[in-house]
C-alpha cells in the first residue's frame, strides 16, 4: 500500500508540477486552493483504483500530453445547421474573434475569468463545488485537477427560455496543446437552455462542466467528440437537479484514441429527470470509457442511462453505470442499459453496472450485453437485395437508435445521424 | 424459368441430408405448390434457393433463367429477380418499415443496373401497393416486424413483395398463422401480382391457401424429395386423405 500511494504522490507531484494554477485572488483562489487539496488527498487515479480497472489512466496523468496529429475531417462541422450561438475554443483558449456576440436574450455568458475577477458572482457558489460533491463516494481526481488548473472556461446562467442553443466549439490547431477548461451553467428556476459541444479540443483534453438545474428547469446538452484520431480526453460532467427539472446529455465519439467521460448526478428535488447517453463507435485504436454515476435522492425522479458502442479492429469500450438510491428516496425509476456491438473477435467491452438501493418502493432495470450482427437479420436484409456492407451499416445504425432517441431535438438527431452514416460509409470503401 | 435439377443438400453442421435430389421445372406465368408433410425438406428448398447459410449443396444445380442461383451471394439472387416470402419474416428492432424498404429497392435497382427511386416516387408506390394490403402508414413507420401480427407480418412480406417486383416469388407457408380473413387478404395481394412473366412456388401444409391462389401444377414432397406432380386435384386428394395414402402408393 506504501508503495502504491508513493507512486500516486509522486505521479501527482510531476504532473502539479507542470502546471501553472492561473494567478488571481478572490473566491476563484479558494476555490482552486480546495481543490489542490482534494487532489492531493486521493493523488491522480491508478488502474489499481476500483473505477480504472479498465481504462489506463498514465496518458491522462503525465506531465505533458503526447501530441496528437492534426485532424482535417473533410466535412463541415457537426451542428452546422442548427441556429447557434458559437463560443470557439482554440486548444482550450477562448477565442473572442472568431465567437459570436456571448449576449443573448434571457441568457448571460461571460469567460471564466472575468467571472473570477469579481467579488460577488454566482458562479462562486457552483465553481468546484459540485464537483467537490461528486468526489465521493468514488474520488474523480482529474476533475478536482481540472477546478484547481483550469485556465479558461464559459459561465453561463440562464435565466428565461435560451432562444438558440449555445454551442462551445473546440479547434484543435497545435499537436502538442494541453486543454483545461472548467464550465458552468446554472438554469434558473423554469429556465432552458440546449448546450452543444463539438471537437477535439486539443491533443489532451481535460474538461468540467457543473450544471446546477434549478426547479423547473430543463438543461439539453448534446455533443459530438471530435474525429481526431490521435486525441486524448478525461471530461466530467457534474449535474444537480432541483424538482421536476429536466437533465438529457447525448454524446457521440468517433474515433479518438482515448476518451474517459464521467458523468455524476445528483436528483435532489422531486420528480427530476435525468437521462444520459452515449454512442461510441471506434476502429483499431480507440478506448472509450463512458462512467457513470446517478444519485437518487427526492422522491418519483426518473433516470436513464443508455449507452451503445459499435467496436471494430480491437477497439476497446468500458462501460461503469452506477445508479445509487438514497434512503427515502421512494418512486425511483431507474433504467440503464450498455450494449456494445462488437464486429470482430478482436473488439472488447467491458462492463460494470451496478445498483445500490437503500428504498423500498423503487423500479430498477438494468441491462448489458455484448454480441455480434445478427445473422438472422442479415439474411433476411440480403434476401431482399440489400448487400452485405449496407445491411450490416442498417444493422448497426439500428442498434444505436435508442441512444439517438435520447436526443429531444430532431434536427440534432438528424445531425448525429448523419455522422454515424459518415462514418460507417467511409469503413465500407 | 426456375430450373432445379438433382439438388441434393445436407446440413453444414452435422452430416444429415435433408434434400435427397430434388427435380422441378417452373415456367414464367405458372404457379406451382409444393405441399408435403412436417420435415420433407420443403423449407429447406426454400432457403438454400433464397441463399440462406448453414447448408451444404453436395450435388445438382439450380438455375433462374439460365444464371446458377447456387453460385450467387443472397442479395444477388434477390436482383436477380428471387424473392422469398418467409414462414417467420424476421423482426429487426431500429429499421424503419419504409427505410428497409426503400433501401432494398434501390439496392435492387442499382444492382441491374437501373436508376433509383426517388423519395417522391417511392412513396407513391409504395401507399398504393399498401393500402391494397391494408397496411396504414403507421405500419410502414414502424421497425420492420416489430409488434406485428402474425397477419401483419405476412401481409408485410407480400407487400416486400409487390413492390420489389420478382420474377420468381416463393412464398413458405404463407398460410401458417393466418386466420382466414387474412389469408385472404394475402392471397389477393399475390393473386394480383400474377402475370406472364412471373412464376410462383408457394409452399404449404395445406390445401386450404390453394383455394385462393390457384395453382396449376402440385408436387407432393416426402423424404428429400418430389415424390408425386399433378394438377390442382392433387392438393384435394392431400385434404381429403392425408399424406399417408400418396406416400404409400409411391413407396
Amino acid at each position: 500500500m506504501m508503495a502504491l500511494a508513493q507512486a500516486k504522490r509522486a505521479a501527482t507531484e510531476a504532473r502539479l508540477a507542470a502546471l501553472e494554477i492561473p494567478a488571481g485572488g478572490g473566491w476563484a483562489a479558494r476555490a482552486r486552493e480546495e481543490a489542490l487539496a482534494r487532489l492531493r488527498e486521493t493523488g491522480l487515479p491508478a488502474r489499481r483504483d476500483e473505477y480504472w480497472r479498465y481504462t489506463d489512466p498514465v496518458a491522462l496523468n503525465a506531465p505533458a500530453p503526447e501530441p496528437a496529429a492534426l485532424f482535417d475531417p473533410q466535412e463541415p462541422m457537426p451542428f452546422s445547421e442548427v441556429d447557434r450561438l458559437k463560443v470557439v475554443f482554440v486548444d482550450g483558449v477562448f477565442d473572442p474573434e472568431a465567437s459570436d456576440d456571448l449576449s443573448m436574450a434571457g441568457i448571460e455568458i461571460e469567460r471564466l475569468a472575468e467571472a473570477a475577477a469579481r467579488d460577488i458572482h454566482w458562479a462562486k457558489d457552483l465553481y468546484g463545488v459540485l464537483e467537490a460533491r461528486g468526489q465521493s463516494p468514488v474520488p474523480r481526481p482529474l476533475a478536482a485537477l481540472n477546478t484547481a488548473a483550469a485556465t479558461d472556461g464559459i459561465v453561463i446562467r440562464v435565466t428565461g427560455k435560451a432562444p438558440r442553443p449555445v454551442a462551445l466549439i473546440y479547434l484543435h490547431r497545435s499537436e502538442t496543446s494541453d486543454a483545461v477548461l472548467h464550465h458552468l451553467v446554472r438554469v434558473e428556476e423554469g429556465a432552458e437552455l440546449t448546450l452543444l459541444e463539438n471537437g477535439p479540443a486539443a491533443a489532451r483534453l481535460n474538461k468540467v462542466l457543473e450544471v446546477d438545474v434549478a426547479d423547473g428547469g430543463a438543461f439539453h446538452h448534446v455533443r459530438a467528440q471530435g474525429r481526431d484520431h490521435e486525441r486524448r480526453a478525461a471530461t466530467h460532467i457534474f449535474a444537480r437537479l432541483g424538482e421536476k427539472s429536466v437533465f438529457k446529455s447525448f454524446t457521440l465519439t468517433v474515433n479518438g484514441k482515448l476518451t474517459r467521460n464521467e458523468t455524476v448526478i445528483e436528483l435532489t428535488g422531486d420528480n427530476a429527470v435525468a437521462h444520459v447517453a452515449g454512442a461510441a463507435l471506434g476502429d483499431a485504436d480507440f478506448h472509450h470509457d463512458d462512467t457513470v454515476f446517478i444519485t437518487h435522492d427526492a422522491v418519483e425522479c426518473e433516470s436513464r442511462q443508455v449507452f451503445k458502442k459499435v467496436l471494430r479492429n480491437g477497439a476497446v469500450g468500458v462501460f461503469q453505470g452506477k445508479i445509487l438510491v438514497r434512503p427515502g428516496a421512494q418512486k425511483t425509476d431507474g433504467y440503464q442499459i450498455s450494449q456494445a456491438l462488437l464486429l470482430d473477435d478482436d473488439s472488447q467491452f467491458l462492463a460494470k453496472p451496478e445498483l445500490e438501493i437503500y428504498a423500498d418502493d423503487v423500479i430498477c432495470s438494468h441491462g448489458s450485453t455484448s454480441g455480434a450482427i445478427d445473422e438472422t437479420a442479415m439474411f433476411y436484409l440480403r434476401s431482399r437485395g440489400v448487400p452485405r456492407d449496407e445491411a450490416q451499416d442498417l444493422l448497426v445504425i439500428a442498434f444505436l437508435a435508442e441512444a439517438i432517441d435520447e436526443i429531444d431535438d430532431e434536427a440534432i438527431a438528424d445531425d448525429i445521424l448523419a455522422r454515424l452514416q459518415a462514418w460507417l460509409a467511409r469503413r465500407r470503401r | 424459368m426456375l430450373e432445379i435439377r438433382n439438388l441434393k443438400v445436407k446440413l453444414e453442421e452435422e452430416d444429415k441430408q435433408i434434400l435427397k435430389g430434388v427435380d422441378l421445372t417452373v415456367d414464367a406465368g405458372t404457379v406451382h405448390a409444393i405441399m408435403g408433410p412436417n420435415g420433407s425438406g420443403k423449407s429447406t428448398l426454400s432457403y438454400v434457393l433464397a441463399g440462406r447459410e448453414g447448408y451444404e449443396v453436395t450435388e445438382g444445380s439450380a438455375t433462374l433463367d439460365g444464371a446458377d442461383l447456387l453460385e450467387m451471394e443472397p442479395e444477388e439472387r434477390a436482383a436477380a429477380g428471387l424473392f422469398l416470402a418467409f414462414q417467420y419474416p424476421v423482426e429487426i428492432p431500429g429499421v424503419g418499415n419504409m427505410t428497409f424498404l426503400r433501401t432494398a429497392v434501390n439496392a435492387q435497382r442499382k444492382a441491374r443496373g437501373e436508376e433509383e427511386l426517388s423519395a417522391g416516387e417511392f412513396l407513391k408506390e409504395i401507399r398504393a401497393r399498401a393500402s391494397m394490403l391494408k397496411i396504414d402508414a403507421e405500419m410502414l413507420k414502424r421497425p420492420v416486424n416489430v409488434g406485428f401480427s402474425g397477419g401483419e407480418k405476412k401481409r408485410n412480406e407480400i407487400l416486400q413483395m409487390a413492390m420489389l417486383q420478382p420474377k420468381m416469388c416463393i412464398l413458405d407457408e404463407t398460410d401458417s398463422g393466418l386466420d382466414v380473413d387474412a389469408m385472404k387478404l394475402v392471397a389477393e395481394g399475390v393473386n394480383a401480382l400474377r402475370d406472364e412473366g412471373r412464376a410462383f412456388l408457394v409452399i404449404t401444409h395445406y390445401q386450404r391457401l390453394l383455394d385462393h391462389i390457384r395453382p396449376d401444377v402440385v408436387h407432393i414432397m416426402a423424404g428429400g424429395r418430389i415424390v408425386k406432380t399433378g394438377g390442382p386435384e392433387l392438393a384435394l386428394e392431400v385434404e381429403n386423405h392425408g399424406y399417408a395414402d400418396i406416400l404409400q402408393e409411391v413407396a
